[in-house]
């Protein structure tokens, strides 16, 4: 029978994926978490820099980077002439040729978008919707102009499968596989991520808030620009393959979005959002076993729904907050809401 | 081509004011400054040679270029040709040696940091790469807020303070920065009187410790009584000199020219000062 909403087993939902399943959804657990904490963390300094919409250019305009970089990586493999014993190596060059271009692209849209919005009179935001229209369009173009050359196609660039990451080829150290390797590539993504923000702490938080007062410190605001759109890319591209575009972008702005509505910190706001990167992974897999639905859809599904827990209960911003208190509290008078101006020095 | 409509300088003599002193001793020197903002110039050949321990305004019109002139002393925007010195140095290197308090409206204030956090960076210039504030940086932070009088927020998230706190709290970040070349961009803009004094004489006390202030000022009465000497900008350098000199009606029409509304301010304001 057919019903509304999935029967709920606890057994197969719950206790399943952590014991007789563990070999399968440990690995897309943890690829979830690494993909939404490495986004989550880098997200929180486009959020900062009112450039929550640059994540979802670049994910989108790496599509004809991809395109080229699977030309290029075609040439290559034409002359050097396939056999099976160099299979592994063609894998690795098909793997660098697509990862630079994209990287470029990625590099690309960041410059476009600046030259279009200081150039001319155009907003960020249009220079940023111009930007990556044309560069999807183009990737369109080419991977269907080079249609019996680029084994790619729209479609799968942006709806890639995490739940597919536990058959993935495994990445062997001494002989022993140790993790699939988008897994392993995530990871360590994942954890450079959260190094280079421990290590340029200052530069990134003062460059984000004030490029003025960061350039008179000798940090040129334009490199940290470049070099956090260029980390974007990077994030973005290794992501991409293993979970597609629809969690990269949506948890380049969840995890801080929703963190900034628990605290007004940013080092909290940076510990809230790998939190949220935990449970919306954790949350959103038990959600996707339990519906029988796409894995990264649920962990987006999940990540929402704790942004919309964070909404209604934050203790300084929230609705329930705002609810409680225009019914309890009447207004002061106006002598008890007097500035206080004890604090200024009368001359 | 149509030649915009500035007012033409006479020759200010730019080396008048820092006579006997070493390149290293003169903490500003502007040469032949010209910015453009899309091919349309907005600071023609500015020539400017400060001298050291004074407090000086830079008065002018609206669009005078003021801001201008200081975020290409800070190298904030490209320049079309002229060069800009500090202490005898390109300012690539010697950035270090200025504050910079910029127009309020220029940062986001929904960022999530606190009035100390933004104290704490106007240190970092001094901690290396990598490095975290130690407590004497602590320490330097706190006595900055307790000079603007801004101690008791020191825990408040920088979006719940009013305009004239937010001043203070940049005020405080420029102190913390312990430069000898402070650039301010209208500090006391929606700052009320009561502050606006106590910045005053906390400028004073920056003086008197030898250090160089230059504040983009909009109020012509007061900036007679506040400032040692005086920038005149109107694209291009109308005068700089001792405030005494330059605070005339004919400098001050010639810098605000053909704004009738200004002209009687400024008349008033001279009126002023010489009764
Ligand atoms: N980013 C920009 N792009 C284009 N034009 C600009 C830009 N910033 C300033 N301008 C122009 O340059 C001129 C000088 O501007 P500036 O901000 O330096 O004036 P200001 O003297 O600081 O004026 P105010 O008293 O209003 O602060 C103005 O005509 C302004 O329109
Ligand atoms: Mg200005």
């Amino acid at each position: 029978m057919n019903e509304l909403i999935p029967a709920w087993d606890w057994q197969t939902v719950v206790v399943a994926p952590w014991t007789t399943d563990l070999p399968i959804y440990g690995w897309i657990v943890l690829m979830g978490f690494f993909v939404c904490a490495a986004c989550g963390l880098a997200g929180n300094y486009l959020i900062l820099r009112r450039m929550a919409l640059v994540g979802d250019a670049i994910s989108h305009s790496v599509l004809p980077g991809l395109a080229i970089g699977f030309l290029v990586a075609n040439a290559w493999s034409i002359g050097g002439g396939a056999d099976d014993a160099s299979a592994s190596s063609h894998g690795f060059s098909y793997g660098l040729a697509v990862f630079i271009g994209s990287l470029v692209a990625g590099i690309v849209t960041t410059m476009l978008i600046e030259i279009i919005h200081k150039r001319t009179r155009i907003k960020q935001d249009a220079a940023i919707g111009i930007t990556f229209s044309t560069l999807f369009a183009l990737g369109v173009v080419l991977i269907s102009v080079y249609a019996d050359k680029v084994d790619l196609d729209a479609d799968c660039v942006l709806h890639g499968e995490i739940a597919f990451v536990s058959i993935q080829p495994f990445t062997s150290l001494a002989g022993h596989e140790i993790a699939p390797d988008p897994v392993v590539r995530m990871g360590m993504v994942a954890l450079l991520t959260l190094g280079l923000v421990l290590l340029f702490y200052k530069e990134l938080l003062v460059s984000s808030f004030d490029p003025g007062l960061a350039s008179s410190m000798g940090i040129n605001a334009t490199c940290v620009h470049y070099a956090l759109m260029c980390w974007l890319s990077v994030i973005v591209i290794s992501a991409f393959e293993a979970v597609g575009a629809i969690l990269v972008i949506a948890m380049l702005i969840l995890p801080g979005a929703t963190a900034s509505l628990l605290t007004t910190r940013f080092p909290k706001v940076m510990m809230l959002s790998i939190l949220h990167a935990a449970l919306s992974t954790v949350v959103g897999v038990h959600l996707a076993i339990w519906l029988n639905s796409s894995t990264a859809g649920c962990m987006v599904v999940a990540g929402s729904g704790l942004f919309g827990l964070a909404w209604a209960f934050s203790p300084s911003q929230g609705l329930l907050k705002q609810w409680w208190r225009r019914r309890r509290t009447p207004l002061p008078d106006a002598q008890v809401i007097a500035p206080d101006h004890s604090d200024v020095e009368v001359p | 081509m149509n030649q915009p409509n500035i007012p033409l300088s006479d020759h200010v003599q730019t080396d008048k004011w820092t006579k006997g002193l070493s390149d290293a001793e003169v903490p500003l020197e502007v040469h032949d400054l010209t910015v453009a903002y899309h091919h349309k110039p907005v600071l023609y050949g500015v020539d400017l040679r400060i001298p050291p321990g004074k407090l000086i305004g830079i008065i002018g019109p609206n669009g005078a270029g003021k801001s201008t002139l200081i975020k290409a002393i800070m190298g904030l925007i490209p320049t079309d040709s002229g060069w800009v010195r500090l202490f005898g140095e390109s300012n690539k290197k010697n950035l270090r040696r200025v504050g910079y308090v910029p127009q309020r409206e220029s940062v986001d204030w929904d960022f999530p940091v606190n009035v100390m956090d933004v104290v704490l960076m106007g240190r970092y210039g001094k901690l290396g790469l990598f490095k975290r504030p130690k407590k004497q940086d602590r320490d330097i932070a706190c006595a900055c807020l307790e000079k603007v009088k801004m101690m008791p927020y020191a825990d408040r998230q920088i979006a719940n303070l009013s305009g004239g706190q937010q001043q203070r709290v940049f005020l405080a970040r420029a102190l913390a920065q312990e430069s000898d070349l402070y650039l301010m961009d209208e500090p006391f803009a929606g700052v009320d009187a009561a502050t606006e004094s106590s910045i005053i004489s906390l400028l004073h006390e920056l003086r008197k410790q030898g250090k160089t202030i230059l504040v983009v000022h909009h109020d012509l009465p007061t900036a007679r009584n506040y400032f040692d000497m005086l920038v005149l900008l109107n694209m291009r350098l109308v005068d700089f000199g001792p405030t005494e000199e330059v605070f005339t009606y004919d400098k001050l029409q010639k810098t605000y020219g053909g704004r009738l509304t200004i002209l009687s301010e400024v008349a008033d304001a001279v009126r002023q000062t010489k009764s």
